[in-house]
């Protein structure tokens, strides 16, 4: 386990380093963008095909939202897809050999300081800024630290959550091949060729039991309660 | 030397950061044992509880994760090591 490796640098304010999330998260980008661009490709009044795909998740996003937040916020569903999908390809790409964007804490705390920034925005939009600086000091000012102090905690808890989760998978499923290697020698280790008994035949399949977990639940799971989270709060600080 | 003790203390104190995994395994039995009640007496509600479980599943397990962030940090950015 080590962290994601420094791929190239841009030769400009004393080299800025590009890592390996940066250059996954592009691909992913550019991956979504062709997605996109092929699941609405020449669209018809009656949906046949790839674009019952496109509507069927255009609806799930938007059902979720109008549960969440109330109908009257349906201007936040764009977002909230878009942070889905994002989210979820991000953490799917372990699936492919890439290291998941979503395993390096400036990706997920980027995302959490967006949704701190709306909470705040919406906030002060809604209630004025008298009414804003009034929200610190209920329900009696003695609580005015705590108040504080439980606002700037968000976006902290939301990205180690998401980090969290993902990088324990990339630790552990790194842990249990090495395991695997090991055990394969001791197994084919009594052969004389060394080419034979070198051969990890224990990491074959099963790795794969743990993968369905880490990589597929784990990550659907995580983007949707990043989503949920970012929906919850930024609705509590517009009612 | 001093070294070495202070890589082996950072290792057990991983360990025993991981102690804190205890309790979201504790709170997350009781959240999805009352979603199996709740289902059990309305099934028909099924989808909306699991999605409030997996919700609330999720929140109680952030103590769990930074217990987690901790251990990592101490495995493998070494901080310690740095103020000898």
């Amino acid at each position: 386990m080590e962290g994601p490796k420094i791929i190239f640098e841009i030769p400009i304010f004393g080299g800025i380093p590009v890592t390996e999330t940066i250059v996954n998260s592009w691909i992913v980008i550019v991956f979504i963008a062709f997605l996109c661009k092929f699941l609405t490709w020449k669209m018809q009044k009656v949906p046949k095909g790839k674009q019952v795909l496109a509507e069927k998740l255009v609806l799930m996003i938007n059902g979720l939202v109008e549960q969440t937040m109330g109908k009257d916020k349906m201007r936040f569903a764009p977002y909230i897809g878009a942070l889905f999908v994002y989210s979820a390809t991000c953490s799917l790409s372990s699936l492919v050999g890439l290291r998941p964007p979503t395993a390096d804490l400036n990706t997920t705390l980027g995302w959490a300081l967006v949704t701190f920034a709306m909470v705040q925005y919406n906030s002060i939009r809604s209630h004025g800024i008298l009414g804003y600086l009034k929200g610190f000091l209920s329900p009696t000012p003695v609580m005015l630290p705590m108040n504080i102090v439980s606002e700037a905690v968000n976006p902290i808890s939301m990205s180690f959550r998401h980090f969290g989760n993902i990088a324990a998978g990339t630790v552990i499923t790194s842990l249990l091949y090495g395991a695997l290697a090991a055990a394969s020698t001791v197994i084919l280790g009594w052969i004389p060729n060394t080419f034979i008994s070198t051969i990890p035949i224990l990491q074959l399949g099963l790795p794969a039991l743990l993968s369905i977990y880490f990589d597929l639940f784990s990550s659907c799971l995580q983007a949707f309660i990043f989503c949920m989270l970012t929906m919850v709060f930024v609705a509590n600080a517009i009612d | 030397m001093e070294r070495a003790i202070i890589l082996a203390a950072s290792a057990i104190g991983a360990g025993i950061a991981m102690i804190a995994g205890l309790g979201p395994g504790i709170g997350q039995g009781f959240a999805a044992g009352k979603a199996c009640e709740a289902v059990g007496r309305q099934p028909e509600a099924s989808s909306d509880i699991t999605r409030t479980m997996l919700f609330g599943c999720a929140v109680a397990e952030s103590t769990g994760i930074y217990s987690l962030v901790v251990a990592l940090i101490l495995l493998f950015v070494n901080p310690l090591v740095n103020m000898l």
